[in-house]
């Protein structure tokens, strides 16, 4: 075989080496934006500077923490929790049918799934403060509101990551399930729950961690929990005990994601 | 009784899947369907049971049209007729006894089955089926704790407790080695003989065809072009159904060996 002669004698063609323009565009574009949203927002990298020595003032009267304040916030605390629990579990709850109805390999007709898709992203872009506050406009203040919001706002999360678990589960034994002359419910309770059960719980959990962090500020807007002792500290500028409640939210969240997390491992 | 009768499927894409098929099949046959990958098998196998909807023709199972059947009545006709997959299709995570008693939900209101309330003598026949493919000390394990050949027996089993009178095959031993192939293929023709039921096997294997099957249907571009019994399937009727001779990938000992 003749080598192959690399060095040929006439000009080889090379294409055009695309553009970088569109690159050096895009960085011009999030420049303008950074700067545009720094001066329509009057903040200043000098006034950050500025406000370090506030900061450091605010910080010296957080500590130490007054560790009495506990006995005040336990009960709130407990609250709290007890919001995230039955919150997540109406949420799960709803979220069943709601997940079974957006995937489009068990509800087969894009007439249904396409809609309750609609209206489950819509669900999602609601931020939970917001639902909390409209939720304390039609029920009054309380804990009742903050539990209505996480439902809400558990149902979003939890049948979201459900119907695309169950869009990717093994379509076998659904198919083994209809060749023996099984009705739609049996199908669904014996070749698809089974398949499908351990992720959701494993959503719940998750969903769960992210509701006791969003339960300890429903409080600001009347919901319960112990958000609400967050602004009345505030508002005295009883900054030690802020600092108390900050400490053990930390706490008590950190262990709820801990045990979570370990319990999420053993499921799947 | 099984009359397909001038059956066709065309694709959405214009492709034929199958082309005026006319079979009738007795009860209690075992027949061997075989040809290329493509050659529409796999459509056939799955028309009988509807789990693919036919463009013409009508297809009859014990004298009632499936093709025609609707909601309840396609259900029980489809409870008479078990099926077993070359991917095994049980539910990895559920135990085997679970899996077996699956078969048996067509015979019961949607309430009791989801609430698992089987009667004690759906759990024997269960157990009795597992028994009679010889697996019954697996009954509480997960089906995926499994090899490929137990997992197929359990199909079978499945298959058993739904006590369903004709059983369709489609390439039950294409994902297993050449030992649990035997087994397997023992197991269906035990059942075929013992229990009289009709089955209906999709083979890749000619060899196997001849050894286990009483009848033979060679398919090619979705036509019937062999129809006959195991003495008339020579190797140069299968070289036609092939469309060129058998090569040896074709024959299970060839590829042991």
């Amino acid at each position: 075989m003749k080598p192959v002669n690399l060095s040929t004698n006439h000009s080889l063609k090379r294409p055009n080496p695309p553009s970088k323009m569109k690159h050096y565009l895009t960085v011009v574009i999030i420049l303008l934006l950074l700067w545009g949203s720094a001066v329509q927002s009057d903040s200043t990298l000098r006034e950050l500077i500025q406000g370090l020595p506030n900061m450091l003032d605010l910080l010296k009267e957080m500590f130490p923490p007054k560790w009495s304040y506990l006995d005040n916030i336990w009960d709130a605390m407990l609250e709290t929790i007890r919001m995230a629990i039955i919150g997540t579990t109406i949420g799960a709850i709803l979220a069943i049918p709601v997940a079974l109805l957006c995937a489009s390999n068990i509800t087969k007709k894009s007439i249904i799934f396409y809609p309750v898709r609609f209206i489950l992203n819509l669900i999602r872009t609601i931020p939970d403060l917001l639902l909390a506050a409209i939720f304390v406009a039609i029920f009054g203040l309380g804990p009742l509101p903050g539990i209505f919001a996480l439902s809400v706002f558990s149902l979003g999360l939890i049948a979201k990551l459900a119907y695309e678990a169950l869009e990717a589960i093994d379509s076998g034994p659904i198919e083994a399930m209809t060749a023996s002359g099984a009705n739609s419910l049996q199908i669904i309770a014996y070749a698809v729950i089974p398949q499908i059960q351990a992720h959701f719980m494993s959503f719940t959990l998750y969903t769960f961690e992210i509701n006791v962090r969003a339960a300890a500020i429903l409080g600001l807007v009347g919901a319960g929990g112990i958000g609400h002792y967050y602004e009345v500290t505030l508002g005295f500028l009883e900054y030690d005990k802020t600092c108390m409640i900050i400490i053990f939210t930390l706490a008590v969240v950190l262990l709820i994601d801990y045990a979570s997390t370990k319990l999420r491992e053993k499921l799947l | 009784m099984i009359e397909v009768r001038n059956v066709s499927k065309t694709y959405a894409n214009g492709t034929k899947g199958l082309d005026q098929i006319n079979l009738t099949i007795e009860k209690g046959e075992f027949v061997a369907i075989v040809g290329l990958s493509g050659a529409g098998k796999s459509t056939l196998l799955r028309s009988i049971n509807r789990l693919h909807d036919i463009s013409e023709g009508e297809i009859l199972i014990n004298g009632q049209s499936i093709t025609k059947a609707k909601g309840k009545r396609l259900r029980m006709i489809r409870r008479d007729i078990g099926m077993i997959f070359q991917s095994f299709n049980l539910v990895k995570r559920s135990s085997v006894l679970r899996n077996v008693l699956s078969g048996r939900v067509g015979y019961h209101s949607t309430l009791r089955t989801i609430l698992g309330k089987f009667p004690s003598q759906d759990v024997d026949l269960a157990f009795a089926a597992l028994d009679r493919v010889n697996i019954v000390e697996k009954a509480y394990s997960r089906a995926d704790e499994l090899s490929g050949g137990q997992q197929q027996r359990v199909a079978i089993a499945r298959v058993l407790a739904q006590e369903a009178k004709i059983i369709l095959a489609d390439e039950p031993v294409a994902s297993l080695d050449p030992l649990t192939t035997k087994q397997v293929m023992d197991d269906l023709k035990r059942i075929n003989m013992e229990l009289d039921i009709t089955t209906i096997v999709n083979l890749h294997f000619i060899d196997l065809a001849r050894e286990y099957a009483t009848r033979i249907i060679g398919l090619r571009a979705g036509e019937v072009v062999f129809d006959g019994p195991v003495s008339e399937a020579t190797d140069e009727r299968f070289a036609e159904i092939y469309g060129r001779p058998i090569s040896k990938d074709e024959l299970l000992e060839e590829v042991t060996l």
